[in-house]
């Protein structure tokens, strides 16, 4: 396991609100990761740090075995180094079919001339329905993606995330709004992504996360609480305060 | 390639199928071809026509599919007139100038008869110096290359400072209603080199052909105008149709989105806005001629609006949405201020429909934003089943 994103030291504050702070995290290629932390603890705005669209105020944000920072580069750039992101809402292009979607989200050139005389090929399609089939959506390829179910639409985007090939995945809240076998589904497909990349999972719900079955970082104030096995930081007493204490309550 | 998209694509099909019918008949009953049920004027008005259809699916792409509200691209459209009546004006008076210096006995020199072609076009504005801006205007190949050229241009600075600064919705809007207010403000002073508020004039006459008849140039006009049209439609069908309109599709529904998937969508924006604005101007280079008359009030901000109401009236992000309403709207609009339609008499009030056009305009487009947002294209919907 080599370290393939490493966050350090890393600050930012809107108008005097410190959503992060002095925030450090290393992650592992390949690894399944869970973020877990309360409202407002920065979860979101780490993933809007790595994804290039929030500016950090200070810290350094690398990225792969050459130790590239991140930090300057436009959120299409940081795409196509490798990175790939799911938004809490599922945010699919509706107007669209399935296959339009990943079709557009499968690894190719990304220029607009690129793009306007793309011809599509037999790889492309051997991959959209080889994916298709991993987040089980074969016989909808052909639907209006706006047409899909809640849990679908979830598919899609983690289907889209997997056409882009990236090293590492970030993943905000996938189980949300899901039926409980939805969401064995969905533990099943981010588990599975995790052999071979790294898979970042921002969540709420425990009962989720122990499912995942994998390293868990605690945030709260945008600061790293705790690290480690499930239950391992759920039997960290500043844990039980800040996060399961209110959470029960 | 293309072969295989027109076969997939039926609606393309069938647009080109009634654009062929419908010039087929105006040809045939033009005046020009001896049958003369349709009068030179009204062949030229629907050649024009035909032009703000093409402009009007360059809206439909840019704004439809991409969802840029551009209020600007009438600019583009006026600039392709301009860069094509310099030449017709150019060409025209150099004409009359030599055949009336003919007669004297020292032939003119190269100077003289510049000065007799400046001072003819530019008396209006009193002046008889060639701008800078007209060094081409001899040249028919070099004015052609600025009807795409300038407008092409234009847009890509334009679109480039708009775009990287991720200026979007209403305010991307106002900027472009700002650059052609002042294209148009510039253009309305003497001194801007296009003749101020007087235009240029006179652009029905084509150098070259002052024995054809105006009955066949306006034909040749309104022939070209539909093969520019078909043309047209192919080239923004097919660039909406694959990969491509997928992602501008993408922007307009969720840009944020798209960027994350690694698409930088300043390229795309700015791809899409000038090659709209291209087609705008090629557009405008053959209303022009057929026109008459270019003056800066054509190019003015409302303009630009129009164009935005006639797309969203035909039914935006389908091309033969936008053919419907810029051919419909734009038709029934100079039938009403054309004095064609009786004046509504209320009793109490007279309804006069050259100046209550424009309310009645008004409401329709309010009417079908609110209770029909797909336009009057979105009728086909419901003729036309898609198999599943």
């Amino acid at each position: 396991m080599t370290s393939l994103l490493e966050v350090s030291g890393v600050s930012k504050t809107f108008d005097g609100f410190r959503a992060i702070n002095d925030l450090s995290i290393q992650i592992s290629e390949p690894e399944l990761r869970a973020i877990i932390g309360p409202n407002g603890a920065g979860k979101t705005t780490f993933m809007d740090i790595v994804t290039g669209k929030t500016k950090p105020d200070t810290g350094r944000v690398l990225w792969g075995a050459r130790n590239e920072s991140l930090l300057g580069l436009s959120e299409a750039a940081i795409a196509n180094k490798g990175i790939g992101r799911k938004f809490q809402k599922p945010t699919v292009f509706e107007d669209q079919t399935v296959w339009a979607n990943l079709n557009m989200a499968l690894r190719n050139k990304r220029g607009p001339f690129a793009v306007l005389f793309h011809r599509k090929t037999g790889e492309d399609e051997a991959r959209i329905s080889q994916i298709a089939s991993e987040i089980g959506l074969t016989d909808q390829l052909s639907r209006m993606s706006g047409e899909l179910s809640h849990g679908q639409k979830q598919w899609l985007e983690i289907g889209m995330l997997l056409a882009q090939d990236p090293r590492l995945l970030l993943v905000d809240e996938p189980a949300a709004g899901m039926t409980a076998e939805e969401r064995e589904k969905t533990t099943d497909i981010l588990r599975h992504a995790a052999l071979t990349r790294a898979v970042v999972v921002v969540e709420h719900d425990m009962e989720f996360v122990r499912r995942l079955n994998c390293k868990v970082t605690v945030l709260h104030e945008g600061h790293v609480l705790a690290e480690g096995t499930l239950d391992h930081v759920t039997a960290d007493s500043t844990v039980i305060d800040v996060y399961l204490g209110r959470a029960d309550a | 390639m293309t072969q295989g998209f027109l076969v997939t694509n039926r609606s393309v099909r069938w647009f080109l199928m009634c654009l062929a019918i419908f010039t087929a008949v105006v040809a045939f009953g033009s005046e020009a071809s001896g049958a003369g049920l349709f009068s030179t004027s009204l062949v030229k008005t629907l050649g024009k026509t035909l032009c703000l259809c093409l402009v009007a699916i360059a809206m439909d792409v840019v704004w439809g599919y991409c969802g840029i509200l551009s209020l600007g691209h009438f600019a583009f459209f006026g600039i392709g007139g301009y860069a094509v009546g310099m030449w017709l004006m150019y060409a025209r008076t150099e004409g009359i100038v030599l055949s009336s210096l003919s007669g004297q006995t020292i032939p003119p020199t190269p100077s003289e008869v510049s000065d007799a072609i400046g001072s003819q076009i530019f008396g209006v504005v009193g002046s008889a110096q060639f701008p800078l801006i007209w060094s081409f205007a001899h040249s028919l190949p070099l004015q052609l290359l600025m009807v795409v050229l300038v407008p092409g241009l234009l847009a890509l600075v334009f679109g480039w400072l708009a775009f990287r600064s991720r200026v979007t919705g209403v305010y991307l809007s106002i900027l472009t209603q700002a650059m052609t207010l002042a294209l148009s403000l510039y253009l309305f002073q003497n001194d801007s080199g296009l003749r101020g508020n007087n235009g240029l004039s006179g652009l029905q006459n084509i150098p070259g052909y002052e024995q054809t008849s105006q009955a066949t140039i306006s034909l040749m006009f309104f022939l070209a105008s539909a093969l520019a049209l078909a043309l047209g439609y192919v080239l923004f069908a097919w660039v909406v149709a694959g990969k491509m309109g997928s992602v501008i599709k993408g922007i307009r529904d969720n840009e944020a989105r798209v960027r994350f998937l690694g698409y930088r969508v300043e390229g795309f924006k700015l791809f899409v806005f000038t090659l709209t604005a291209v087609v705008a101007g090629i557009a405008g280079a053959l209303y022009y001629p057929q026109a008459g008359i270019i003056n800066p009030a054509e190019i003015a901000p409302i303009a630009s609006i129009y164009l935005a109401v006639w797309v969203a009236i035909g039914g935006r992000g389908r091309l033969y949405g936008a053919v419907i309403g810029a051919a419909f709207v734009s038709l029934v609009s100079s039938w009403f201020t054309g004095g064609g339609a009786p004046n509504l008499n209320l009793g109490f009030y007279t309804v006069q429909w050259t100046d209550w056009w424009l309310v009645l305009l008004g409401v329709s487009f309010v009417a079908v934003t609110l209770f029909f947002p797909k336009g009057i294209g979105g009728v086909f919907d419901y003729l036309v089943r898609k198999p599943s």
